[in-house]
């Protein structure tokens, strides 16, 4: 999923101090699970910005909430057509993506962020996301036993580990996993280390970001 | 044991502290309340393992959103005592009346009942 953070609600405040009506838009999805977005984050932040308001003698601003079921696709965005112009602002609670979607969609209202989106990763417990993928756009998980060191691995290294690999830990810090550790461990458990001495082609990185915004087009699925 | 706790405080009932979420307290102080009091299992001898403990940490975060509104964070507070323990409860419950009444109302209802 994609893993976000709540902003410091200082921040929003000075986004939003002097705007008269307000919608504060949840997302159902990823931002839900990292409790960064969800409806339960939309009524904390719309409360909190109701006590900063009246606190601060501006008692008619409205702040509405509002939560999606998601922000990146068409149909759930035009659930607020009919009331996105009504707004002086709104203060998106989804992703990086949701946020812009929005955005796009409702030219003429002011789209503010309510959260920093980090990256793509899973839920280890509770209160804590760790990074898994990079959207490299070439998958070499078959290659290195599940795990990947294009997002783990800190120098992205593809053959192997680097000489700052000790006792499993990553030299830039020693509560980090070696990327490369985990993956001969693995190869190991999966009876695989045939792999690790393959050589690859060269990875093709051009699917990277490097090469600017990418799009994924597929004529089967297109009506 | 007909001890007596300030007139003031509105018990309101919850299966576990940890039940008790942000969003609750806020509701509450934005709908005017002087005060949010949590009072909670004693520390490691919550039936639910960590509710306490979670309760704790919503209302320090309570605190925070206070804080950046401008409105004194003492308003929230939360306390642990065993369930047996009347004569603390109505100890806790004078400390938090008296310090509720230090600050003043809050300043919500103001903006309330100008509203109605």
């Amino acid at each position: 999923m994609i893993v976000a953070d709540k902003k410091p609600v200082e921040e929003i405040i000075e986004y939003v101090k002097d705007c008269e009506k307000i919608l504060i838009l949840g997302c159902n999805e990823c931002v839900t699970v990292c409790e960064a977005g969800g409806k339960k984050e939309v009524g904390v932040l719309a409360s909190t910005l109701r006590m900063y308001f009246a606190n601060h003698g501006h008692s008619d601003a409205v702040v509405d909430e509002r939560t999606l079921e998601r922000q990146c696709d068409h149909e759930y965005l035009e659930e607020i057509r009919d009331i996105a112009d009504q707004y002086d602002a709104i203060v998106s609670i989804a992703c990086g993506v949701g946020i812009q979607f929005t955005a796009e969609k409702y030219h003429s209202v002011p789209v503010y962020p309510g959260v920093n989106t980090s990256f793509l990763g899973v839920t280890e417990q509770r209160g804590l996301w760790t990074e898994r993928c990079q959207a490299c756009g070439q998958c070499i998980l078959a290659h290195t036993g599940g795990i990947c060191p294009v997002a783990r691995c800190a120098k992205r290294l593809l053959n192997g580990p680097c000489g700052g690999s000790s006792k499993g830990k990553c030299e830039i810090n020693k509560d980090l996993d070696c990327a490369w550790q985990l993956i001969i461990d693995r190869l190991k458990a999966i009876d695989r280390m045939d792999l690790y001495e393959k050589f690859f082609n060269i990875k093709d990185w051009s699917t990277d970001r490097a090469g600017g915004p990418r799009k994924v087009a597929r004529e089967d699925v297109q009506i | 044991m007909r001890l007596t706790y300030p007139t003031s405080f509105r018990i309101i009932r919850v299966p576990c502290t940890g039940k008790v979420d942000v969003q609750h307290m806020l509701r509450a102080l934005e709908k005017g309340a002087d005060g949010v009091c949590i009072i909670g299992c004693m520390e490691g001898e919550c039936a639910y393992k960590t509710g306490n403990y979670r309760a704790r940490k919503r209302v320090e975060q309570v605190q925070r959103i206070l804080k950046a509104v401008d409105i004194d964070p003492e308003r929230a507070q939360m306390y642990n005592l065993s369930s047996s323990d009347g004569p603390l409860f109505g100890k806790y419950a004078e400390e938090m009346d008296e310090r509720i009444r230090k600050l003043g109302p809050n300043p919500m209802k103001s903006v309330q009942k100008s509203a109605a």
